[in-house]
């Protein structure tokens, strides 16, 4: 059955234009008006970044929306409640290697360093990672944030930054442990930040929609911002790419929290 | 045969995405393993990617990043004619962004069902999986 | 703000979803008032559409202020605007009917729910109403994962019937991308419209034809065609009761829309219906869709796997008449769209009241369900007549315009299926009529009948069931007004009679 799909989509070739011919009806009809007027119709630079925001700004608004539709799902299908988590834990002093069990969900307040939760999935913590880590992520965030303001000029935006800024808190996870990573950031605030970063591109076309152009249409938030309409368009895509790059950090660790701890958001790997 | 060998020559690029589409529908198709499926469905959503990708090239063209430079304040200096032949095609760089991210989305919502399925049936091998449903 | 209705219909579920998402971590109860004013604005909208598309032709939006094909742009044609209010009244009855069933099934999780339940009603909307070919997949896409999330929360092998939904879907998904490619690589747009001005002058090329053909093989995945159906018994079955009555009729007809569209507006009937090897295999494939359903139907052993295998049947039928070429098929298969849509609608809600008061939905279940739950019965029964095809009921009639197609196209294999599967289903629906009014409750006991109560289901949950029963007659008392306003003007000329 493999072969038959194989052969068919071979025999399909047989009239495709030869590779990298500059006169190949795909490159011909629409794409050369958005090579050549994007610059001066949107004042952005780099052309994929303005097709994708602001051309066909309407697939990228669905797209943030799958990103986030999947972390739901993820969290829909893995999340256990917090009260079924074990009412059991044990704990071992460091100093001296003594266990306790403590019982009814009383717990001792992770501050005190000198005791470790054994209960749970553990693996030892190497000095090394741990600090190398913790010196990595501030720059990470930042090149994040870079990537995403610089997706005018040259190759980056929305995705592609939320993408490492997401990764500065999963490297977190993975040198420290999970309940590191969640206590710098909470489940609740990267729950909530996902859909707001899909409001912001949702709410910005919306915005755009009752001051009486079309939906996604970034020409009218020129009498807001006090700007050309042209500029005005740059505006609009910075925005919703800082909206984009907030779903899609929220989401990718909103997942990757759901999926290595199988739900219990306790200890990750 | 020499037509057989500049037709291959010619359009090696789309040959490549057939073969990778292939490896990946034969390992969705063939293997037992689930997480195997998994993977070879990720095998077949990149050939797609790269059959458009490789249908934005032109010979001899640059990104599409107008070459500009940065002049004082808020002007930049841009090249008064801007060709169309001289810049790749952007549009499949576009579609291929969503389409790359709607293959991560789709791969995350497959491993969390089959954590959920290895949770429930405590294996991962389709036939062992389908033996304890029999049992039921 | 009228003429913002095409972009209203599907952003004000969009933003309600995030709205939703983001009050269901702080206070569960606002969560679904919010998901019924989303559905219900909707609703108006596309009523509001419905009213216009009948006075202008067409309805064009364009999003971002691009015209096509440099933006994308939404067209709304009256196939688009009958579809969207099937799909807008299907999603706010769903939802007002099974409120109380998802309250027991998914307390702790409610806001994600209805989170994923607006974010399908998205996608599904903005399917049917977009005009371009690229959008059309990334809201596939957004349909398909969250209707493999919903589906998957059900029973015990709900998560292994989702995960084989993920396999299946995800390639259905990546042969239609692949199909828009080839379209691409040949005429250089996105547009539904611009590339069928542009593909006449290209019909004899292999790109066109391999692209049309891998597009329908997506399509057909996705719709459980047969013999490409082996996900759908098992993912609607151990679905849980509120998604299966949603996904049940919704899914596979707005699929069948997205086939009918690409052959009617991308591909222009001159082209779909000029390689007649085609469509004469399409229609075989049909008439065993529609006879292996109907068999296996009979075989199943609880009350929704028969369900389920009953929708695979239904279609084969529309898939069928829709490739038959002429006039009367075509309506036929637009017609069965809606109708079909109101009777899955009508048998899974009468299901999942079952289920939410038995616990149970095997045959042995229903014993004595006529004395406990007259009402939940009559909208079942209503919906099984519908199905058998009983006039005045909506199914007699597009069952009619199918049978005359396919009389009128010479494929009495079709016509021979269609009548098979009528009597199918008329012995299926007739064996649970009888076990639900013949054996009495506890009788067999041998301590003396007590009386029946009455147990019926609470009024949230029948209310809306006897507003689609009733429905259903009244679209096949209206049938004549629909065809000729509504499903007429679709079908253009160029299919011969």
């Amino acid at each position: 059955m493999v072969i038959l799909t194989g052969a068919l989509l071979i025999y399909a070739m047989g009239d495709f234009p030869s590779w990298a011919d500059p006169a190949s009806p795909a490159h011909n009809h629409v794409s050369p008006r958005y090579i050549e007027k994007s610059l001066e119709q949107t004042s952005v630079p780099n052309i994929v970044t303005a097709v994708l925001a602001d051309y066909r700004g309407y697939d990228t608004m669905f797209e943030t929306t799958v990103v986030f539709a999947a972390g739901v799902v993820c969290f829909f299908l893995l999340r256990i409640p917090r009260k079924d988590e074990p009412t059991v834990r044990r704990y071992r002093h460091t100093l001296t290697g003594m266990t306790i069990r403590v019982k009814e969900t009383r717990q001792i307040p992770p501050v005190l360093e000198e005791f470790e939760r054994i209960d749970t999935l553990w693996a030892p913590h190497d000095l090394i990672i741990k600090t190398c880590c913790r010196i990595l992520v501030p720059f990470l965030q930042l090149f994040g944030l870079y990537v995403i303001a610089h997706g005018h000029h040259s190759p980056g935006g929305g995705f592609q930054g939320g993408v490492i800024l997401g990764a500065s808190m999963i490297l977190l996870a993975i040198s420290h442990d999970l309940r590191t990573a969640i206590g710098r950031m909470s489940e609740r605030v990267h729950a909530i930040l996902c859909p707001v970063g899909v409001f912001i591109y949702a709410g910005t076309g919306a915005l755009c929609m009752v001051l009486g152009l079309n939906f996604l249409d970034y020409g009218a938030l020129a009498g807001i911002l006090h700007v050309d309409p042209v500029t005005a368009r740059s505006h609009g895509i910075l925005i919703v790419e800082i909206g984009v790059g907030l779903a899609v950090m929220a989401t990718m660790i909103w997942i990757y929290n759901n999926i290595s701890s199988k739900g219990k958001y306790d200890e990750g790997l | 045969m020499p037509d057989l060998i500049t037709s291959i020559v010619d359009y090696y690029n789309y040959l490549i995405y057939v073969i990778l589409m292939m490896i990946g529908l034969y390992a969705m198709i063939a293997k037992k393993n689930l997480v195997k499926k998994i993977v070879g469905m990720n095998i077949f959503q990149t050939a797609i990617i790269l059959f458009y990708v490789s249908i934005g090239a032109k010979k001899g063209a640059t990104i599409p990043i107008i070459q500009h430079g940065h002049g004082e304040g808020a002007h930049e200096i841009v090249p008064s004619v801007i060709e169309a032949a001289e810049y790749i095609n952007p549009l499949p760089h576009v579609l291929m962004l969503t389409a790359i991210v709607v293959a991560v989305a789709t791969l995350g919502v497959a491993l969390a069902l089959a954590i959920k399925v290895y949770n429930r049936y405590e294996t991962l091998e389709e036939d062992e999986i389908l033996a304890q449903i029999r049992e039921t | 703000m009228s003429q913002h209705y095409p972009a209203l219909l599907v952003i004000v579920p969009l933003l309600s979803a995030l709205l939703i998402s983001i009050v269901g971590w702080l206070n569960k109860r606002f969560c679904f008032p919010i998901a019924v004013a989303a559905l219900s604005v909707s609703l108006y909208s596309s009523v509001g559409l419905l009213l216009r598309v009948m006075d202008e032709k067409v309805i064009l939006y364009f999003l971002g202020g691009w015209d096509p094909p440099w933006g994308i742009a939404y067209s709304v044609d009256h196939l688009s605007a009958l579809v969207l209010v099937v799909v807008s009244v299907v999603a706010l009855l769903n939802l007002i009917a099974t409120q109380k069933s998802v309250e027991q099934e998914f307390s702790e999780k409610i806001g994600a729910f209805y989170t994923l339940y607006l974010l399908l009603i998205t996608g599904l909307l903005g399917i049917v109403v977009t005009g371009d070919a690229f959008n059309l997949y990334v809201l596939l896409e957004i349909t398909a994962l969250t209707g493999y999330g919903l589906i998957a929360m059900g029973e015990d092998r709900a998560p292994l019937a989702s995960l084989n939904y993920v396999y299946m879907g995800t390639i259905g998904a990546c042969f239609y991308l692949l199909g828009i490619g080839y379209l691409y690589i040949s005429t250089g747009s996105l547009n539904m419209t611009n590339i069928s001005s542009i593909l006449p002058g290209l019909y004899d090329s292999k790109v066109v034809l391999a692209a049309f053909i891998i597009c329908i093989v997506g399509v057909f995945l996705k719709m459980a065609f047969f013999p490409l159906h082996a996900w759908l018994p098992n993912a609607y079955t151990y679905a849980p009761s509120a998604v299966s009555s949603l996904v049940a009729p919704l899914m596979t007809k707005v699929m069948i829309y997205v086939m009918i569209r690409l052959m009617l507006t991308v591909f222009t009937p001159a082209f779909t219906f000029s390689n007649l090897a085609l469509s004469n295999s399409v229609v075989w494939l049909a008439v065993i869709a529609i006879s292996m359903g109907a068999v296996l139907a009979l075989g199943a052993r609880d009350m929704k796997k028969m369900l389920c295998y009953v929708v695979i049947a239904e279609v084969g039928y529309m898939v069928g008449g829709a490739w038959l070429g002429n006039r009367a098929g075509m309506t036929g298969a637009i017609l069965h769209i809606a109708n079909d849509a109101l009777m899955t609608l009508c048998v899974f809600l009468a299901v999942g009241n079952i289920v939410y008061k038995v616990r149970g939905y095997a045959f042995e279940d229903l014993k004595g369900m006529f004395r406990k739950m007259p009402y939940t019965m009559t909208g079942l029964v209503a919906g099984a007549l519908s199905m058998i095809g009983v006039p005045p009921t909506c199914g007699f009639f597009s069952k009619w315009y199918l049978i005359s197609g396919g009389i009128q196209a010479g494929q009495y294999g079709f016509v021979a299926a269609l009548v098979f599967s009528s009597l199918i289903n008329a012995v299926l629906f007739f064996r649970i009529i009888e076990i639900g009014y013949y054996e009495p409750f506890g009788a067999d006991h041998g301590h003396g009948s007590s009386p029946v109560r009455m147990a019926e289901a609470p009024l949230t949950m029948v209310v809306p069931l006897l507003i689609v029963a009733g429905g259903l007659v009244m679209m096949g008392v209206y049938t004549g007004d629909i065809i000729t306003h509504i499903i007429e003007p679709i079908i253009p000329p160029a299919i011969g009679n």
